[in-house]
């Protein structure tokens, strides 16, 4: 009877107890910990104040979690939710926009977190938390980053058990996250390489998608001098045979027409699939691995045979995609240096690269009509012989100049950088009536030792000029090779005058960092290849090789339904699965009943493990010894905690080393 | 938006109805939970879930974000793991039935269910519902190998017989994205007693043997005591003489004078007219509490029923179970 019906008929005024809804200490420090390892990747793109109040904001909440206190009054939150809506709109300018945000989406998670009560807003903390661990793939896909949103999630996912199951302990919830992310991971890789890949954007891509990066397409003196202090990396190449030697690395971006008196600016000109040459001679092919400038035009040796997938070509010989490239994107590339380009070019084309304006610089103007020469060839090479007597200097850090730029360059400071080499070498050539115009682009590159593939880097950009010289065709013109040719020859670091800065990777002293950047580089470059720059046309090889040639969404979604089905299946069987997991000492007392039932002497549902002996000893006399001693051992150590782990092997192989005799045909 | 909600509320509105008019009928015991009858659908958590995915999707296709289609599929293929998760918390399980509680109308009554978990796991975060009408809920975790007793309390609101109806067995476990559930109709009922009247007037004078005579009430509830002697099984825990015990003595039982009252008769006949009918129930509800309170034999007659005098908790029992059923279906199969 429990309890007698006249105690009961006592309770029977009484009211009910209401239940606990505070967050528990643990629960809170698993949302804290999913939050911040949630926000740490976000730290290097967030505005200072959001940092400081989202740090601000984790400490309350910690700092009230700790002395058990409850969420703050919703009454304060919406005000600052509000304030912090209008600090991104101040901070940033703009409000519809990927990193406004993402900004935006960090402060509301540090709010929401504050007021964590009931379940659903522990629910939209997670699902925030996920926002944002997906949110950090458009700022950066490298391999830690993956491992950061990883990791994050392993949290975020134990945040979320610790609510539904607040009895379970640290390591069952870490052990139960992980297995379901573990679980989770035949499907991401199936549903990675057959998810179809669409190639152009559903919508806009809006422009601060990422900022631009790297060259373009117009250049003012300083423009090229800011990158080459920038170390990060512009493209890798990995040629299908030897790479090029170091005098024909040009990778050819934009080709500036348009001068101004100060800026060079690019022409927009038609494009087609196909260039204008028919390729002949050497011959050299790469994969290029272009890192996301959100720009259209491609850094390419000169000159590249079409067709090419999403490439088009322009008159002035450059390959554009067509479609910005806002992701780490792959291109194969045939270049053939030795083509003659340009031969039969157009006249409008050729009167296009004499255009001047119609004043300014009038010293140069001078001076280019000094040195023309009979032939443009020798007005080009007087050019170039007055260049290299007159004493320049190669600087990164060139003083700033006036409004005649080309003349207070020739003439006054005579310190410049391969633009200001470039854009006066141009002047002065149209000047003097050759047609010419200035390239900008890439010069140079290392082979990285760990994996073959060239890598360029944005302290090699470079501007060089080309001029168009009758029967030869474009005829490529590097001044900056006349003045400083180690620049050419032996890149930046060679060049550059002793005191001058130098980026950190490029001092001599650093060479074992250089070394282990390049296996972080081959490293990266590998994952690239194979993981970020997964396109359509990578899919379409994969599936080619496992027989489904004809590739189309019709075939694809079937097959994703397969694939998943199959896997839910083996996860099925898997649950179906009786003995996985749990406590050793269960699991050997739970294979000795097993054992015993097989004897027909199964464990009842309610029988304690010393009743359960007794019997098993009554039923086979012959082992009542043993089993009696595995039954009283493990009732003492089920019921007299805490049992060592020795104590509970030394069970589970007795429990193994037990040999049963087979029953005998019982008598009739 | 507002239509999800909407259809979700509609939707547990056409649940109640279900246990209403489609009742299952009761099962005999153990019921053991099969894949067959383990149901799993996504939880209203684990749509708007989804929803996010899709907008994680969709942003990975605009911004042809690689690793944006790695970790949604990652977190959707986790989703999925967390749905044969929950089905295998609830698999295997085996329900017995275990006792039930009597409650006095307005408290509630307790269905005790044996919950078996022959597997060496722990199956954490279960939620078990049941009753017809009035809900009861209760929220257990279950330890590895063991048989564990859940009480599950229903709300007494009506006197009678109060049978437990279907009842579910449900988790969300790990991520609360999806339920799974089991539905099972156990073949239990509990009594409900009429609620005892707040503040009943005095007993009735005691009679000699339901002869009618009349005998001196005045000493009634004036426990005499009147010595120890040895503890038998079946004495009540309120005569033990607890100090006794504590001084590290025998196990003793206190005796008292039997009151010089005599035997009290309640008749359903002998209350006032005025009063309704659940109103004289109460009424000899809470004179039945007395009466076994101080420890006097009392009998119970009423239209249907006449239980003789004697004294106890199963007597008490017995003449509680007379009234519960009075005047219900149930009254002339009830013993």
């Amino acid at each position: 009877m429990g309890m007698s019906l006249l105690s009961r008929a006592h309770l029977f005024f009484q009211g009910k107890v209401s239940g606990e809804t505070a967050l528990r200490r643990s629960q809170g420090a698993w949302l804290l910990a999913a939050v911040a390892l949630t926000i740490v990747p976000h730290l290097p793109y967030l505005p200072g104040w959001t940092i400081a109040s989202c740090a601000l904001l984790l400490c309350w909440r910690g700092w009230r979690l700790w002395r058990g206190k409850n969420a703050p009054t919703r009454w304060l939150l919406l005000p600052l939710s509000i304030a912090a809506a209008v600090g991104v709109r101040i901070s940033y300018g703009y409000f519809l926009g990927k990193a406004p945000g993402l900004t935006l989406l960090v402060m509301l998670l540090s709010l929401k977190l504050l007021e964590t009560r009931d379940m659903r807003d522990i629910r939209a903390v997670v699902l925030l938390c996920f926002f944002l661990q997906f949110g950090i793939f458009f700022n950066d896909q490298s391999p830690p980053a993956a491992i950061m949103a990883l990791i994050a999630a392993l949290a975020a996912l134990g945040g979320q058990i610790s609510f539904t199951d607040p009895a379970s302990g640290t390591r069952a919830r870490l052990k139960t996250s992980a297995l379901l992310l573990a679980q989770g991971l035949p499907f991401m890789v199936v549903l990675f390489l057959l998810f179809p890949r669409v190639i152009s954007p559903l919508w806009g891509v809006p422009h601060d998608a990422s900022a631009t990066t790297g060259l373009s397409d117009v250049m003012t003196p300083g423009s090229i001098s800011e990158l080459a202090l920038s170390d990060a990396l512009a493209f890798t190449a990995a040629f299908d045979g030897p790479p090029p030697p170091p005098a024909l690395r040009y990778w050819r971006g934009p080709v500036l027409n348009d001068f101004d008196g100060r800026s060079w600016r690019l022409r927009l000109r038609a494009f087609r699939d196909l260039p204008d040459y028919t390729p002949s001679g050497r011959r050299f092919g790469y994969r290029l691995m272009l890192e996301p400038h959100q720009q259209h035009w491609l850094p390419v040796l000169d000159y590249p045979a079409g067709p090419v997938q999403g490439v088009r070509f322009s008159r002035d010989f450059q390959a554009v995609s067509r479609v910005p490239v806002s992701g780490r994107t792959q291109f194969n590339f045939v270049s053939f240096p030795d083509i003659q380009v340009g031969v039969n070019e157009e006249t409008w084309e050729i009167s296009l690269a004499r255009n001047l304006p119609g004043d300014g610089n009038p010293r140069a103007r001078v001076l280019a009509a000094g040195l023309r020469a009979d032939t443009p060839g020798q007005s080009v090479q007087r050019i170039l012989a007055w260049l290299t007597a007159a004493g320049f200097i190669y600087t990164l850090q060139p003083p700033l100049l006036d409004a005649d730029s080309i003349d207070f360059f020739l003439f006054e400071t005579r310190m410049g950088f391969c633009e200001h080499f470039a854009g006066a070498f141009v002047f002065l050539a149209r000047a003097a009536g050759v047609p010419a115009r200035v390239v900008t682009g890439y010069q140079g590159g290392y082979i990285n030792p760990v994996d073959g593939a060239m890598i360029v880097r944005q302290s090699d950009a470079h501007a060089w000029a080309e001029v168009w010289l009758a029967g030869r065709g474009w005829v490529r013109v590097d001044p900056t090779a006349r003045v400083a040719p180690q620049r050419i020859a032996g890149g930046l670091a060679d060049s550059l005058r002793t005191g001058d800065t130098l980026p950190l990777m490029l001092r001599p002293e650093f060479s074992w960092l250089r070394q282990l950047r390049y296996r972080w580089e081959a490293l990266n470059n590998e994952w690239n290849r194979m993981v970020i720059a997964y396109d359509e046309a990578r899919q379409y090889d994969l599936l080619e090789k496992f027989g489904l040639n004809a590739f189309s969404l019709s075939k694809l979604f079937p097959a994703i339904i397969i694939t998943t089905v199959l896997l839910m299946a083996m996860l099925y069987f898997w649950a179906q699965r009786a003995r996985n997991g749990g406590d050793p000492l269960d699991q050997a007392w739970a294979r000795f009943s097993s054992r015993l039932a097989r004897h027909g002497l199964a464990r009842q549902s309610a029988e304690g493990p010393l009743d359960y002996g007794r019997r098993l000893a009554a039923a086979r006399p012959a082992e009542a010894e043993t089993l009696t001693a595995i039954c009283q051992r493990y009732a003492r150590l089920r019921y007299r905690p805490p049992a060592s782990r020795e104590e509970i092997r030394a069970l589970a192989r007795a429990i193994a080393a037990l040999r049963l005799e087979k029953d005998r045909i019982p008598h009739a | 938006m507002s239509a999800l909600p909407a259809f979700v509320r509609s939707l547990s509105r056409l649940r109640a109805a279900r246990r209403r008019w489609w009742p299952r009928p009761p099962e005999a015991a153990p019921i053991r939970l099969g894949q067959r009858r383990i149901y799993v659908l996504p939880t209203l958590a684990g749509l708007s879930f989804a929803g996010a995915l899709g907008v994680m999707l969709v942003a990975s296709v605009n911004y042809s974000l690689s690793l944006g289609y790695a970790f949604t599929f990652l977190l959707a293929g986790s989703a999925i793991a967390s749905a044969i998760h929950a089905f295998r918390n609830l698999l295997g399980l085996s329900i017995q039935y275990g006792r039930v509680e009597a409650a006095f109308r307005g408290g509630s009554a307790v269905f005790h269910l044996l919950i078996d978990n022959p597997h060496p796991r722990r199956r954490a975060a279960l939620y078990l519902t049941g009753g017809a009408t009035a809900r009861g809920e209760v929220f257990f975790d279950l330890p590895p190998a063991a048989c564990s007793e859940i009480s599950l309390a229903l709300p007494a609101r009506q006197r009678g017989v109060l049978p437990l109806g279907r009842a579910v067995i449900e988790t969300r476990w790990p991520l609360g994205l999806v339920r799974a559930w089991s539905v099972f109709a156990p073949a239990m009922e509990a009594l409900v007693f009429p609620a005892p009247e707040a503040n009943p007037p005095p007993l009735p004078p005691g009679r000699d043997r339901m002869n009618g005579e009349a005998t001196d009430t005045s000493r009634a509830g004036n426990e005499d005591f009147a010595g120890l002697r040895a503890y038998r099984d079946t004495d009540s825990p309120r005569h033990l003489a607890w100090k006794v015990f504590a001084r590290g003595g025998e196990l003793m039982t206190k005796q008292f004078s039997v009151p010089e009252g005599g035997d009290l008769f309640f008749d359903w006949r002998d209350l006032p007219g005025t009063l309704a009918e659940e109103e004289r129930l109460s009424r000899l509800t809470a004179w039945l509490l007395r009466a076994e309170q101080d420890g006097r034999r009392y009998a119970l007659r009423l239209p249907a029923r006449e239980i003789p005098a004697n004294r106890g908790e199963a007597h008490l029992y017995r003449c509680l179970g007379a009234l519960a059923v009075h005047g219900t279906a149930r009254e002339g199969t009830w013993a």
